[in-house]
This record gives C-alpha cells, structure tokens and sequence, in this order.
C-alpha cells in the first residue's frame, strides 16, 4: 500500500527513473574507463612523483589499473618498493 | 564563411534525421543560406523527409568523384529561398567517401551557405568520421533511454579526441507525463550525467509523424510543440537567448482538457 502511495506521488527512488540513471551510472564507468591509456600513463607519472617524497620506487615494475567488476570499478596500483626515505620532503611536495 | 554544424547520435533512429531537417527548414525560414547534407550513404532519408526524393538527379558521391559540379548537385527547395539539400548516394556504400574529401566539400560549402547541416549515420564507424571530418561543431541527438544515453556518452569521447569539444545536446521524444511519474529521465537527469550544455529538448510528438508522411518538416506546422521546440533551436544557433520549453505545462489538467475539447 506504502508502496503504491509513494507511486501515486511519483517519488519513491525505486521508480524506473532512477533505476535508468543508476545503471546508467554505472555503465558509464565502465565505458568511461575503457577509454584512454594516455590517462592511466598521465595518472603514473603522477604517483610516481608523489610517491617518490616518501619513499623509493621501482618505476620500472609500477603498475597501475582500473580493476572493474559487476558493480564497482578499483583503481589498482602495484607499487614496488626499494627503500623508505628517512624523511618525508614535504616542502617538496607537488601543489 | 558559414557554419558547418554535423548532428549525430551514436545509436540508429533517435532522431538525427528529423532534426536536420527541422533546424535546416527553421534555419531558413529565419532569413539565412542554409544545406543541408545527407552523408549516410546507403540508407538516404533526409530527402523523404523534407518531401524532396523527386528531385535528385546527383549526389554527394557524384560530387565528391567529380561526376558532377557541386552546383548541379544541389537540390533547391521550392519553400524556402535559401534552403538547398544534397542528397546522399543510396547505391553505394560509405565508403565511397573519405574523410579529406568531407573536409573540402564542406569548406567549399562553408563559402556559399550561412549554416552547412551534416546528418550522420548512426554507429561510429566511417560513416560517422567522414559526416564530423569537415564539421566544426557538433550537435548529439538522444532520447531519455539507457541506451541512447549510454551511446551519446560514448559518441561524446569520440567527438572530443577529434577536436570537436563542447558538444550541445538535444534530448528528443521526452514524455512529460512519464517524466512526472518518475518512469522517465527528464533532460536535467540526462545532463547530470553527461555534463554537457543543451541546444534544444523535443517532447515526444504525433505530428512528426504525420508531418514526416507529408514530406513537411513539423516547424512548417505552427501547431506542433516538436516544431516550436526546433523553431526554439534554431534561434539558438543564431545566437539568441531562448528559454527552454516548459514541457511540464503539457500535462496540466486545463490543457488535457483543452486537448479532449479540441483547443490546441
Ligand atoms: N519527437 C518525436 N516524436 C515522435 N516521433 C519522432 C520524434 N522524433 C523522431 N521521431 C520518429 O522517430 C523515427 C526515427 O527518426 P529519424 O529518422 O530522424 O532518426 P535517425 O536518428 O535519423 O535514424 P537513423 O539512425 O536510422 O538515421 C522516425 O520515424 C521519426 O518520425
Ligand atoms: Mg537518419
């Protein structure tokens, strides 16, 4: 009954509106992080230069991808590490 | 130099077509030079449309082969001065064009016509590289569908890695009263989710239909709200600030019974 109300009055998140948007969505993902290696070579470099305040890394064995299942999309970074620096260099960090 | 405006879509029958016809017509009624032109070769359509199938002695093939002049090809519509068509081929295939040749048959075209109208075909494939090679803005035509929507998405990354950014979108055949129900997106959910800025939104509308049969674009109908919302569209292009069309009043009680009693 609750159910049929909230249909009458066209507001329950159930309605097939927002189940489109929502697969939408997550369709979206998908195909949006089908699209550009470039990004993910962009997006490397990035954390190499972050990650390199902190620690040593080889940059040579770094991976990084998009992981994607049925419903979720994980950004999957493999990043071997040779040595910590003693001190994070802050002040040298990028921003 | 005119404008060279391609409309696309990604997925087949969301409304390409009709749209070309209807903002070429309403381009031309406001006064400018306007062609519009058919690039999908194989499965011509814009000339049954605007009710011109009769007069095609050559196309874009013959143009682009150099069988014909460019001139001779252009077919000129009796309704309004300045409005012409050149036709796609419908006995080849989409091959027969390539995209260097689109690029100089719409520069030249740039420099007798005010807007140059390319109607895509739908998928991504040549057909579609060669109608956005010579364009220089581009228009995505979608229905408030997932898969519609999904393929505008995609048509979108595709239109922008060929230098052809800040696309305008049209959302076509919005039922208002579904909308209000919940059961359809309406175009501020479409725009969320592709963040793109919007020419024009077309309600769902019987008398595109039956305009289509006639071979008479809806904006020649003064009565049609399809027709008021390609009229809205075209005066954008112009560059004049026309507020959305409140599809929402359509479903109003008063107008439902205005409608029932024979008042349009
Ligand atoms: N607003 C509307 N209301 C009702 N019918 C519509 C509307 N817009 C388009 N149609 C109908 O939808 C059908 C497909 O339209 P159209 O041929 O313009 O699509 P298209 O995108 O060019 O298709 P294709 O991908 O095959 O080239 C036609 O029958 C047309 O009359
Ligand atoms: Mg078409």
């Amino acid at each position: 009954m609750l159910e049929f109300l909230l249909r009458v009055f066209g507001k329950n998140s159930s309605s097939s509106k927002n189940v489109a948007k929502e697969r939408l969505r997550l369709v979206l993902v998908h195909d949006r992080a089908d699209v550009s290696p470039q990004l993910l070579e962009e997006l490397k470099e990035d954390l190499i230069k972050v990650i390199s305040n902190y620690m040593e890394i080889d940059e040579s064995a770094l991976e990084v991808n998009l992981d994607t299942s049925d419903n979720m999309v994980a950004l999957v970074a493999n990043i071997p590490v040779i040595r910590m620096k003693r001190t994070a260099k802050r002040s040298e960090k990028i921003g | 130099m005119g404008e060279v405006i391609v409309i696309t879509s990604g997925k087949g029958g969301v409304g390409k077509t009709t749209a070309t016809a209807n903002i070429g017509t309403a381009l031309a009624a406001l006064g400018h030079k306007v062609v519009m032109v058919d690039t999908d070769i194989g499965l011509r359509n814009l000339d049954v449309v605007l009710g011109l199938e009769n007069r095609i002695v050559y196309d874009i093939v013959d143009v682009t082969h150099g069988n014909c002049r460019l001139k001779q090809a252009l077919i000129k519509d009796k309704r309004f001065e300045g409005l012409h068509l050149l036709p796609a081929a419908q006995t080849k295939d989409k091959t027969a064009v390539n995209p260097e040749q689109m690029r100089e048959l719409c520069s030249e075209l740039a420099k007798q016509f005010d807007y140059v109208i390319i109607d895509c075909p739908a998928g991504i494939e040549q057909g579609f590289k060669n109608a956005i090679a010579g364009a220089e803005k581009a228009i995505v035509v979608t229905t408030p569908e997932v898969s519609a929507v999904r393929d505008a998405d995609r048509i979108i990354g595709l239109l922008e890695s060929a230098e052809l950014r800040d696309p305008k979108l049209i959302v076509n055949r919005i039922r208002p009263l579904m909308v209000k129900k919940g059961d359809m997106m309406s175009m501020d959910d479409i725009i969320d989710i592709l963040a793109v800025n919007v020419l024009g939104i077309v309600p769902e509308d019987e008398m595109i239909v039956v305009t289509t049969n006639k071979g008479e674009p809806a904006v020649l109908d003064n009565y049609s709200r399809a027709g008021q919302a390609y009229r809205n569209m075209a005066r954008r292009i112009t560059g004049e600030e026309i507020p959305l069309m409140d599809l929402e009043a359509d479903t109003g009680f008063m107008n439902k019974l205005k409608k029932l009693i024979g008042f349009k």
